[in-house]
Parts: structure tokens; C-alpha cells; sequence
């Protein structure tokens, strides 16, 4: 294969998936490297910081923010298993770097090249059938810094609808927020839960045994209001349903 | 000013959640509202609605950019049609105006149509104690007015309630038989009013919108109680915030068209006031004097702060309220003081002090519905933002409200996660520390830490797996990918 032909990126894998869900980004890469892309993954990268700018401790999140600039100065693209945290380093860098020209700069390079894992696929690779097969019944709930900050809406649907063996239940209220929000769900945990009891009711109402979604945060969120109410709907990564069940013999990483 | 209550945020926002007529009003009202709302905006198509989003924003930009040349040309052209303008700097100065035209020209009677300038004012009990029966007339308000109780959205102000409710306090206040009628208790409180309408020496509104080129105030209602306020009486007081002003008639056109849609769905409201100066010669009603209050108290502060300037762009129509689901959760009683919701959110910090309201702005998972629905595209989670960074980082001791502990937290966050060596031992560390908590590849909920036990009080936390990604990626993960070449 022509190397100039070959799609080089670099995963960001966030901290939650790192530290919590880390067969999230096992799958991501198996997935990317499917369709050919050649997947790097800096090794010194942490956190994008948006816990420290959404609490407004800024010249923190500043800190963690210039690391991520650092590592990924190389990268041809960066794919992100989270709209919320690529929302971070596409559309809120800029605003954390506003008025230091030379560091704005370096962000507004970085954003062009940052991508959520299911809008790379689609609108970097061209891919909607990834050739996989997830034998369930699922329902999607979308992230809103996915839907109103990367204004990703269609991609990780036209996905998910063509995978084989996986039955796609529309969410009632789709587009309001599980009410997890960071900080948000520890410093107001009563409103968190409210806003989450509306979401569990609705996932609930779909019938799904499934709840996919491109953000492990709201996934932790609500599947941890699933699981505490005693419900056995699972939840999962886009990437994991992309990736498909493991093969015979084969066993999962994470 | 109204009172405070914004401190006591996390229990009155806890309280609100126990309540379970609050929330069945709640779910009732807020949603149908917003489905209105997308109801007229489909009507119109999308393409359109953008457009006049953009104009209305344009506008509000140019009109606030350009105020002092506006509300100077307001203020010539409201005198030149034999008004007065009053411009209070604050709500002890603009309660002082009103009362003082009501003592010296002898006012027993008002009667307000709907403002929530007059709300942030408390001006009612300031009139009451000058010896002026005030009445309000709006429906919702005149509800709350009985009830001794402080408007709940900005546009529905007795949302909280539920017919049930009112009729109880009908029965109570009025003596009338209970019913489940909303048509007889509306006929009700027609017929208290109306002898109040004849018998007001002052009508009081507020105004949607100020022309400045005409000199006009503009009020829209759907109940006709504006039109016989600012008519039926002998003096007419107008009492806005000062950036309600916008500079053309034709302006105002864009605005008719946004706020009621954006409000309760309607094309267009059943009223229309506009209302310049008072009484001319040859004209059959009307008062025979007009004034306007015009009110900063505490908006020349958002005007010279680039940061929040934009919420001074707000129309009132509470299409934020009716799509946050914080403010769906919580009622607008919670937010403790008189803008609720997430442009109050932004509105009331800057207005009490934001050390005094520091809740508010931390109250919103920042899921950016309320800035979807705007009219006039107010980027309201953009201000949040900016304002938890005061609270966290200012130095200016009336804003920074952080607490040791959490500069101590972001400090140990932030370094931890600038040195991924740390990091990595601290994974390896949680791992052995979770042992004892961990069950069914869940955390319980007797994990002694503050954080930890704040999320586990109603949702599992999963345990931490035997590897990192990291460690995965370096142990297996990456050479899988020579293994397949």
C-alpha cells in the first residue's frame, strides 16, 4: 500500500475510557484499523481538561489543554471516542486560548483536524456499513455537546442502522440531557438524579436491552441509574457495537 | 428590591423536587409550551425562522451598542408627544418615582398589567405602603397576588400552580363556591378586575418593547388587561429596564413575529398595544398623563462587560425556561429571586451579586438547549461559563465564592493529570483501594469519599478494570496491528 494513501490518525482516548471503560478505545482502534487507517496513540496524553473549565478553574484547564496541544501538534487527525471531550478540544480551546494569539492559533489548527469517532467515519472515511454484526435491540442517546456542540446528529444513526442483527428503537426525548454534566452531578447530585430518572423512564419505554451511545459520560451516568434501579439494560460505546461481538476464540482485550 | 432568597438554592431546589403538584404543573405546562413553540416555528419553516433570528439579534446588538443615542431620541420623542421620562438608577430610585406621581397627584387605585421590572422592583408593596391598592390584572399574576406569592416564569407566572390550586384560593380569598371550571374562575377574576379597571386613578405596565424614533411603548397581551390599564385611567406609568429599546417601528416588526412564537407559540398575540404619550387632543380616551420609568438597576453593568452584554439582548418570551431540564425539574421558585431559568440564571447574579447567587450559574449540565431555542440566539451556557470562572478564579472578593477545598481539588486534578507517571500509579493504587468496596464489578455506596458517596446516593459507579487503556494499548493493542500486516 502507498503510504501517501493511507489515513493516519491519533486516538485521544479520554481519561473516562482510559481509566474506566478502557475496551471502549480497544474497540475504537480496532474498528479505525479495519478501514484502514493507521492508528498512533501518544502515550503521555491524560485529561482535555474540561472537567477543571466546566468547574471555572480556566488557568488549570489552560495547563492540561497546552498538553493536549503538544501531543497531538503531529497528528493528521484526531479521533475522539466522546463528543463531549472533542468538543473540548474543537470548539471550547478556543475560547480558553482567546486573546493569546500564538496559543489560538495552535487550537484553531487542532480543532480542523479533531473529530468524534462516528463523524470521522462518516465524513473523514466515507464509511456507513462497517461490516458489523451486534445482535440486540437498542436504543441511541445522543450527548448534548455532541448534538449542539460538534452538531453531530445523523452520523452515528446512518452507523449504527446498518449494522447487522441490531434493531434500532428511536428514544422518546432524544434530545434532552440525561443531566450528568460533570461537576454537575456532584455538586447538584438531586437535580442530576431528577433530570436522570426522566431519561432511565424513557429508555425503559423504547424496550430496549441496549443503550448506545458516543459518550461514555452519559452512558456511566445513566446506566449507573439503570443498574442502581435495578434494570438490566447494558450500555455500550459506539464503538463496541461497530466493532461487533468478538469472533470464535476471540476474547476482548479489555 | 425583591427579596433575596438565592442562597438557599440547594434546599428550595430540593424541596421543589419533593413536590408532587409542582411537578405535575411542570410537566404539563413547560413541554406543551415548547411544543407550541415548534408547532409555529414548522409553520413558518426553519429558513425563515433563522432569518428573522439573525435580524432580531442584529438588531438588539446595534440598539444596544448605540443606547445612549436611543434612549436619548426615546426620551425627546416621548416628551415631544407630551410624556415624561424618568430614568431611575436603581429600584430604591425608581419605586421612589412612581410613588412620589402617585402621592402628588392622589392615587387611591392602580391597576398593573404584567411586568416583571415591576417584580424585580417590589414595587407593589412600596405603592401598598404609601397607601395605593394596587391590583394586578394579568390573570397569573392577580392568581399569585392573592396567594402572596412571587411569579414562577417569566411569562406564565402562576405556573406552579394547578387549577385545583387556584380554585382552593379563590374559594379562600374571594368566597366563591370551588370548581374545576377554568372558564368560571376566569370569569371570576374578570369581574373583580373590571370594577378595579373603572375605578384606577393610575395604570401601571411594563413594555415588551420601547421605539425610539416614535417614542412608543409596545406591550403585547393575550387577556386585553394591558390595553384597559393604559387607557382607562387618568395616568399611565410605563416602567421597563432601560434595554428594551429598539430604534424603528420596522424593527419591531421582527420582534412581533419572534416572541410570541418563541413564548406560547402564537402567530400573534390577541393584543397589541402601542402606546405614545398620553391623550391627544380629539382623541375619545386615554390617560391624560403618560410617564415612563426607565430602570438600569444594575444594567449598566452588563452592558460594560463584553462577557455578558448579550443577556440584555433577552425578549422575555421563556423559551429558555420551557426547554431546560433543570428549570423543568426544579420550578422557577427555586432560582430565589425573580429571573428564573437559564437566562436568570445569568440575569439575577449579575443583578443581587454573584457571590450572593453562586448556585446559579453551577445549576446547568450545560446542555445547551436553552441557547438552541432562543430567538434571539443568546449564547447562555457561553455566560455560565464565564461566570463560574468568577466564582472559581476572580480576585475580586465579591465574585470568588470557590472554596479550599475545591482550589485544592482542581490543584490535585491538574497535577495529577499533567503527569501521567502519577497517573498511572494512581490507577494501580485505586485499584487495590476499591478491593474492599467493589462487588458485581460495581462500586457500593460505602466508599467513604465526599465525591464518590455525592454519586452514589442514586447511581452505581462501575469498578475499575484490571488494566488502563493505556497499559493495554502498550502491553497488546499496538502491536496487534503489526500482527495484522
Amino acid at each position: 500500500m502507498a503510504q501517501r494513501d493511507e489515513v493516519h490518525a491519533s486516538l485521544f482516548v479520554t481519561c473516562i475510557v482510559d481509566q474506566l471503560y478502557p475496551q471502549v478505545g480497544v474497540s475504537a482502534v480496532r474498528v479505525l484499523r479495519r478501514h484502514g487507517v493507521v492508528v498512533d496513540f501518544p502515550e503521555d496524553q491524560t485529561c482535555c481538561g474540561q472537567p477543571l473549565y466546566n468547574s471555572g478553574f480556566t488557568q488549570k484547564a489552560r495547563q492540561l489543554a497546552r498538553r493536549v496541544l503538544h501531543s497531538f501538534s503531529l497528528s493528521e487527525y484526531v479521533v475522539v471516542p466522546s463528543g463531549s471531550c472533542a468538543a473540548m478540544l474543537k470548539v471550547f480551546y478556543l475560547e480558553l486560548f482567546a486573546g493569546d494569539p500564538e496559543l489560538e492559533e495552535r487550537a484553531a489548527q487542532l480543532a480542523d483536524r479533531v473529530y468524534e469517532f462516528s463523524e470521522f467515519l462518516v465524513k473523514v472515511l466515507g464509511v456507513e456499513n462497517v461490516g458489523s454484526r451486534f445482535p440486540a435491540s437498542a436504543t441511541y442517546h445522543s450527548g448534548c455537546h455532541l448534538l449542539r456542540e460538534m452538531e453531530v446528529r445523523q452520523e452515528p444513526l446512518k452507523l449504527l442502522e446498518q449494522v447487522e442483527g441490531l434493531e434500532l428503537v428511536p428514544l422518546p426525548q432524544a434530545d434532552t440531557c440525561c443531566g450528568f454534566g460533570g461537576a454537575f452531578s456532584v455538586k447538584y447530585p438531586h437535580i442530576s438524579q431528577g433530570m436522570m430518572d426522566d431519561k432511565v423512564a424513557n429508555v425503559l419505554s423504547t424496550g430496549a436491552d441496549t443503550l448506545v451511545s458516543c459518550d461514555m459520560s452519559c452512558l456511566m451516568h445513566i446506566g449507573g441509574g439503570l443498574s442502581r434501579q435495578g434494570y438490566q439494560v447494558g450500555i455500550r460505546h459506539i464503538s463496541e457495537v461497530l466493532e461487533g461481538l468478538p469472533e470464535e476464540g476471540g476474547q476482548p482485550l479489555g | 428590591m425583591a427579596e433575596v432568597k438565592t442562597r438557599d438554592f440547594v434546599a428550595a431546589s430540593d424541596a421543589a423536587m419533593q413536590d408532587a403538584t409542582l411537578k405535575r404543573a411542570l410537566r404539563q405546562v413547560g413541554g406543551g409550551f415548547n411544543d407550541a413553540r415548534l408547532d409555529a416555528i414548522e409553520e413558518v419553516g426553519w429558513e425563515v425562522w433563522e432569518e428573522w433570528r439573525e435580524e432580531a439579534r442584529r438588531i438588539k446588538i446595534h440598539a444596544l451598542d448605540n443606547l445612549d443615542y436611543y434612549l436619548e431620541l426615546l426620551h425627546d420623542r416621548v416628551t415631544a408627544a407630551g410624556g415624561h421620562v424618568h430614568f431611575a438608577r436603581d429600584s430604591a430610585q425608581a419605586n421612589s418615582i412612581v410613588a412620589e406621581i402617585a402621592r402628588s397627584r392622589g392615587v387611591k387605585i392602580a391597576t398593573k398589567s404584567k411586568s416583571m421590572v415591576s417584580e424585580e422592583l417590589d414595587l407593589n408593596h412600596t405603592l401598598e405602603a404609601n397607601g395605593v391598592d394596587v391590583y394586578e390584572t394579568d390573570l397569573g399574576e392577580y392568581i399569585i397576588q392573592l396567594a402572596g406569592e412571587t411569579p414562577s416564569h417569566l411569562v406564565a407566572p402562576a405556573l406552579h400552580k394547578t387549577k385545583e390550586q387556584v380554585s382552593e384560593l379563590f374559594h379562600q380569598k374571594l368566597g366563591v363556591p370551588l370548581t374545576d371550571d377554568i372558564e368560571e374562575m376566569a370569569r371570576v377574576a374578570r369581574q373583580v378586575l373590571r370594577e378595579k379597571f373603572l375605578s384606577a386613578d393610575m395604570g401601571i405596565s411594563g413594555a415588551n418593547f420601547l421605539v425610539a424614533e416614535t417614542g412608543t411603548l409596545v406591550i403585547i397581551t393575550n387577556e386585553g388587561n394591558g390595553r384597559l390599564c393604559t387607557s382607562a385611567p387618568r395616568i399611565h406609568v410605563g416602567i421597563t429596564g432601560m434595554e428594551k429599546v429598539i430604534p424603528s417601528l420596522q424593527d419591531l416588526a421582527v420582534f412581533l413575529r419572534l416572541l410570541p412564537r418563541s413564548a406560547t407559540g402564537q402567530r400573534l398575540t390577541s393584543y397589541v398595544s402601542m402606546v405614545t404619550g398620553p391623550r391627544r387632543e380629539g382623541d375619545e380616551d386615554g390617560p391624560e398623563e403618560f410617564h415612563l420609568v426607565l430602570v438600569d438597576n444594575g444594567r449598566s453593568r452588563l452592558l460594560a462587560d463584553p462577557d455578558l452584554r448579550e443577556a440584555l439582548y433577552c425578549i422575555r418570551c421563556g423559551a429558555c425556561l420551557n426547554i431546560c431540564p433543570v428549570y423543568g425539574k426544579i420550578g422557577g421558585h427555586a432560582y430565589g429571586w425573580v429571573y428564573p431559568g437559564p437566562i436568570g440564571a445569568i440575569v439575577s447574579p449579575t443583578l443581587v451579586g454573584l457571590k450572593e447567587a453562586k448556585d446559579l450559574p453551577q445549576a446547568s449540565s450545560l446542555c445547551g438547549a436553552c441557547r438552541e431555542v432562543c430567538p434571539i440566539r443568546i449564547n447562555i451556557p457561553r455566560m455560565l461559563l464565564h461566570l463560574r470562572q468568577r466564582l472559581a478564579e476572580s480576585p475580586v472578593d465579591t465574585e470568588n465564592a470557590s472554596t479550599t477545598g475545591e482550589r485544592q481539588a482542581a490543584q490535585a486534578y491538574s497535577w495529577l493529570m499533567s503527569n501521567p507517571a502519577a497517573l498511572s500509579a494512581a490507577a494501580k493504587v485505586g485499584r487495590l483501594v476499591q478491593k474492599p468496596f467493589v462487588s458485581g464489578g460495581k462500586v457500593d455506596k460505602r466508599v467513604p469519599l465526599p465525591l464518590v458517596s455525592r454519586w452514589t446516593g442514586g447511581r452505581d459507579l462501575p469498578a475499575m478494570p484490571p488494566r488502563t487503556f493505556h497499559e493495554i494499548w502498550a502491553q497488546s493493542l499496538e502491536a496487534e496491528a503489526d500482527l495484522r500486516e
